[in-house]
């Protein structure tokens, strides 16, 4: 099993699913996507060998937000768009401790932008899990900043006329060093990216698709429901060629730069042509290419891993720079403080 | 040619120049040296917020007071004996501010008709009859710069730029004072760079031997060491005694301390330090904005750290919400507001007073938060200190203010043994079998857990809770319980906190009541008018919410209350709303300190008005 390497795990009971289940009572919509979040979420966690205790999980306002209170361990609920800001107050003074941020597209992708683009520029070993159901569900259905062009809600009552964020390519641009997409609907698929996501040192960012019954039901219906989800959804698979539809025959070719579908039915297409992933690539610019996927309907959708790099993290780094700078100078005591700079004696 | 060295007990000083000219440097050497030489000193630097503002004009003009004395003082001084100026634009902005016979000492090059021109003077100060009521000395200070590095090697710019301490050199010989300090300085700050180093000590030397050879001055002055308490003394800064009040309280809490913050004018500094002493454990977050300064603070105190968030005005109205949620989670959280002039952007590098009303009430919802408040320089390190003990016994935000003027003056602190300091003492929570997070201790506080304590695990965040167990709760009675309860556990903390004292009578015909940075100001304006035969008491609050339980009493023992504050009259409303007397207020909202002869005009002006009422 893989761990991060500032937290030791220890023989002790083995945790369960059953360990992160809480008495109180879930209060989500029935139906909401949320349940299958919190359900893999609460199956990964024990699989990561930290104590219960160690895991802290940190949000803002929202459906999502209400996470927290459903995790039987650590849990804080802050304000609105600030769950990152907490978090990485919290990671910094406490790196022992394994954060897991539940957000959604309101709360991180329009009032807490800033606070999560900095997330990820500074890489902080946070886990953050994207509830993107392209809507304002708690405030009861207004737009939100990943809602589609022409989407109509209660604020725009003639459509959007926003565009919207690609929440993927928005954490690779700011940096994220891991960055990944499941689907509710997909609980062994999300399983696996919240694993992952756990194991990586640095920024986590998953974006789930979540279904909103109530405001946005069926936004992401394409992608699951049967007839139509195979030809679809492009899952991502690390150093494998990008093939998808009912019979694996469809693949993503690269030309002039841009993504087109091919039928490898056809005799001019061979597997040859089909691009490979390669999750761990330095360069980001094929996690961007597939991150902006989502723009044009003639193209799948990608779920899975679209980057997975390593760079040192901040908390890490702030902890390494106190270290330093103490082994240089001596750990400080109050007298050597107080009677710093210049002195003089009044007798 | 000696001359003869007169004895004086207090004097001002004021250093002006283009913000370029190493004004706050030439004036902090100053102040050092008189500190190190036994002298109480206050010191007031004010700056253009441009930082290199367009040369030669009055905008760009940066001035750093001083002032020095053989007694304990406490202000930098009210009105200027010397100013020292740089061009003229520094002659025309500060004349407003001297003493009739202030010495100006000028750097004649620099009255060139470019630079009248820009200082918008028609015809050159110095040859007409404007400054006849002063003593100007014009001093050709560029030349006999340029004269005494002329084989230094030193480019023509970089020789101009060492005339600061030609300057600094002659103030030293004028007020009989030792080039040792600066020197000693000199080689410190120039190590790396030996030519700099030698030609400002050259330049340093030649201000001085200028003084003794020149016919300009005929006499030179000496003021003698102050009889402060015995004892090692350093000279801080408010920011910096508040940034040493941190750190030594994360010791003595033995608690690792944790700084949130964005860059704000004036309270930027705090930073600087603090990002110093990682040594001491100090974490410092230089956060993407004023709201991820104190949110990040707040879970850093959730995972058992002693936060902080630092700000000036406009930050604090940004972390408001936050502030609030501080209030909810009950975690020990210390804002410090270092305030300006505002409203909005407001004047960045001039102080005030006008944060009060914001610190005190400032949120949504019933939301109450301790507001302390630091009243010189030395003191910000021991109101910091309250700050964090209070934080932590209670379980509750705390407002510190601190403003612009002591933020960025300076004074002597007498280093305190660590024997004799508060204890912050902080305790956590680290096994219960019996464990509801909201569960209270005899001061109200519920317990602080650390995540990552096995079996106390709990769930916290800004929607209410029921008491004890802290589960979300709607509940009409248990919001309005928990409410009262919020409010019940800040106005207690009044229980724990000094009393008010008053100066000199306790009760009688006026008492001056001021808050924050106010307080040397009203000191020297009391005593004066003592002096003059007036009675009248002074009495300075530190604790702004809760109060000190006998401020009511206090106040109704004296027949008139005068309450000079820089704003509107903010803590006047308080008093006001809380006791139901009406205060005189005194108000003055010009980015400036109050200045002492100010407020004693206004002693005056009440107790003859008292007079004429009672022969009426």
């Amino acid at each position: 099993m893989t761990v991060k390497s500032d937290m030791e795990p220890k023989e002790k009971k083995k945790l369960t699913y059953q360990d992160f289940v809480p008495e109180n009572e879930v209060k989500w919509c029935p139906g909401c996507g949320d349940y299958s979040i919190l359900a893999q979420v609460q199956r990964v966690l024990p699989e990561l060998g930290l104590e219960r205790e160690k895991f802290v999980c940190v949000s803002g306002i929202g459906c999502s937000s209400r996470f927290p209170y459903y995790m039987n361990t650590y849990g804080f609920h802050g304000i609105h768009g600030r769950a990152a800001a907490i978090a990485t107050g919290l990671k910094v003074s406490r790196p022992d401790l394994s954060i897991w941020v539940a957000t959604g597209d309101g709360d991180m992708m329009s009032i807490g932008g800033n606070h999560f683009i900095h997330a990820c520029r500074k890489n902080v070993d946070l886990n953050i899990l994207l509830f993107n159901n392209r809507i304002y569900g708690l405030t009861k259905g207004q737009y939100s900043p990943t809602s589609q062009k022409g989407m109509i809600t209660k604020t725009s009552p003639y459509g959007v006329v926003d565009h919207p964020f690609k929440p993927i390519a928005l954490a690779i641009g700011s940096g994220a060093t891991f960055v990944a997409r499941s689907i509710d609907r997909e609980p062994k698929h999300m399983q696996e990216m919240i694993k992952k996501a756990g194991e990586h040192k640095g920024l986590s960012f998953v974006e789930i698709y979540q279904n909103c019954v109530i405001f946005n039901d069926g936004e992401y219906s394409k992608l699951t429901d049967k007839d139509s989800r195979d030809d679809n959804l492009l899952v991502l698979e690390d150093k494998k060629p990008m093939i998808f539809g009912k019979g694996k025959d469809k693949g993503i070719k690269l030309v002039n730069f841009k993504p087109v579908v091919i039928d490898l039915n056809k005799k001019e297409n061979s597997i040859e042509d089909v691009l490979i992933h390669d999750e761990t690539d330095e360069s980001s610019m094929r996690a961007i290419m597939l991150a902006c996927m989502i723009e044009d309907h003639k193209l799948p959708t990608p779920i899975g891993i679209f980057r997975r790099v390593q760079k040192s993290t901040y908390d890490g780094d702030v902890n390494l720079q106190l270290h330093e700078v103490t082994k240089k100078y001596g750990k400080g005591d109050l007298n050597t403080l107080l009677n710093g700079g210049n002195t003089w004696e009044i007798k | 040619m000696a001359k003869e060295i007169k004895k004086l007990e207090s004097v001002t000083v004021r250093f002006a120049g283009d913000s370029g000219d190493g004004m706050q440097l030439t004036g902090a050497r100053f102040g050092d040296t008189t500190a190190l030489s036994g002298k109480d000193i206050a010191t007031l630097p004010d700056y253009p917020s441009e930082i290199r503002a367009p040369a030669g004009t009055t905008s760009g003009v940066s001035g750093f007071q001083l002032n020095f004395s053989s007694h304990a003082i406490g202000t930098p001084g009210d009105l200027v004996d010397v100013l020292v100026a740089m061009n003229p634009a520094a002659v025309k902005v500060n004349l407003k501010d001297l003493k009739k016979n202030a010495i100006i000492i000028v750097n004649q090059d620099a009255f060139d008709a470019k630079n009248l021109k820009l200082a918008g003077y028609e015809s050159n100060p110095l040859e007409d009859d404007s400054l006849s009521a002063y003593k100007a000395v014009p001093v050709p200070i560029t030349t006999l710069t340029k004269n005494a590095l002329e084989d230094s090697g030193l480019s023509p710019k970089e020789i101009i730029r060492c005339k600061n301490f030609f300057a600094l050199g002659l103030m030293f010989w004028l007020y009989s004072e030792s080039l040792i300090p600066t020197i000693k300085w000199l080689e410190n700050k120039f190590e790396k760079h030996p030519d700099i180093k030698e030609a400002n000590i050259k330049v340093l030397k030649a201000g001085y031997n200028f003084g003794d050879n020149t016919r300009l001055f005929t006499e030179r002055y000496k003021i003698e060491a102050a009889h402060l308490e015995p004892g090692i003394y350093r000279n801080v800064s408010g920011n910096e005694a508040t940034a040493l009040g941190c750190v030594t309280a994360s010791l003595l809490a033995k608690t690792p301390l944790f700084l949130g913050s964005y860059p704000i004018t004036p309270a930027s500094e705090i930073l600087q330090y603090l990002s110093k002493y990682k040594n001491y454990g100090v974490i410092t977050f230089q956060a993407e904005d004023e709201i991820s300064g104190i949110t990040s603070a707040i879970g850093a105190s959730f995972g058992g750290s002693l936060a902080l968030t630092t700000t000036s005005g406009p930050g604090l109205a940004l972390k408001t919400e936050a502030i609030g949620l501080a209030v909810m989670t009950e975690l020990p959280l210390v804002i410090i507001d270092v305030q300006r002039g505002g409203p909005s952007t407001g004047l960045p590098t001039k102080t005030e007073d006008s944060d009060l009303l914001q610190a005190v009430y400032g949120r949504n919802g019933e939301a109450p938060v301790v507001v302390l408040s630091a009243s010189s320089p030395k003191d910000c390190f021991y109101m910091t200190l309250e700050a964090f003990r209070i934080a932590v016994k209670y379980m509750t935000p705390v407002i510190l203010l601190t403003d612009g003027y002591i933020a960025n003056g300076s004074e002597p602190f007498k280093i305190p043994s660590v024997d004799k300091l508060p204890k912050v003492e902080v305790k956590f929570l680290e096994e219960g079998r019996e464990f509801y997070p909201y569960m209270r201790d005899a001061n109200l506080a519920r317990p602080w857990v650390k995540p990552g304590t096995p079996g106390l695990e709990h769930r916290i965040g800004g929607l209410e809770k029921s008491h004890i167990f802290g589960n979300v709760s709607y509940d009409a009675e248990n919001h309005d319980f928990m409410c009262r309860l919020r409010a019940e556990k800040v106005a207690s903390v009044q229980k724990d906190i000094p009393d008010l004292k008053v100066l000199y009578e306790q009760e009688g015909e006026l008492l001056v009541l001021g808050w924050g940075g106010t307080y040397g100001a009203i000191f020297h304006a009391v005593e004066k008018a003592r002096k003059a035969g007036m009675k009248v008491s002074q009495a300075h609050l530190n604790y702004i919410n809760p109060f000190p339980k006998n401020l009511g009493s206090v106040l109704s023992k004296f027949n008139s209350i005068l309450i000079p504050e820089v704003n509107l009259g903010q803590l006047a409303r308080l008093i006001r709303s809380e006791y139901l007397i009406k205060p005189i207020q005194f108000n003055k909202v010009r980015g400036l300190p109050l200045k002492s002869f100010e407020i004693q005009n206004k002693i005056l002006e009440i107790l003859s008005e008292d007079k004429d009422d009672s022969k009426k």
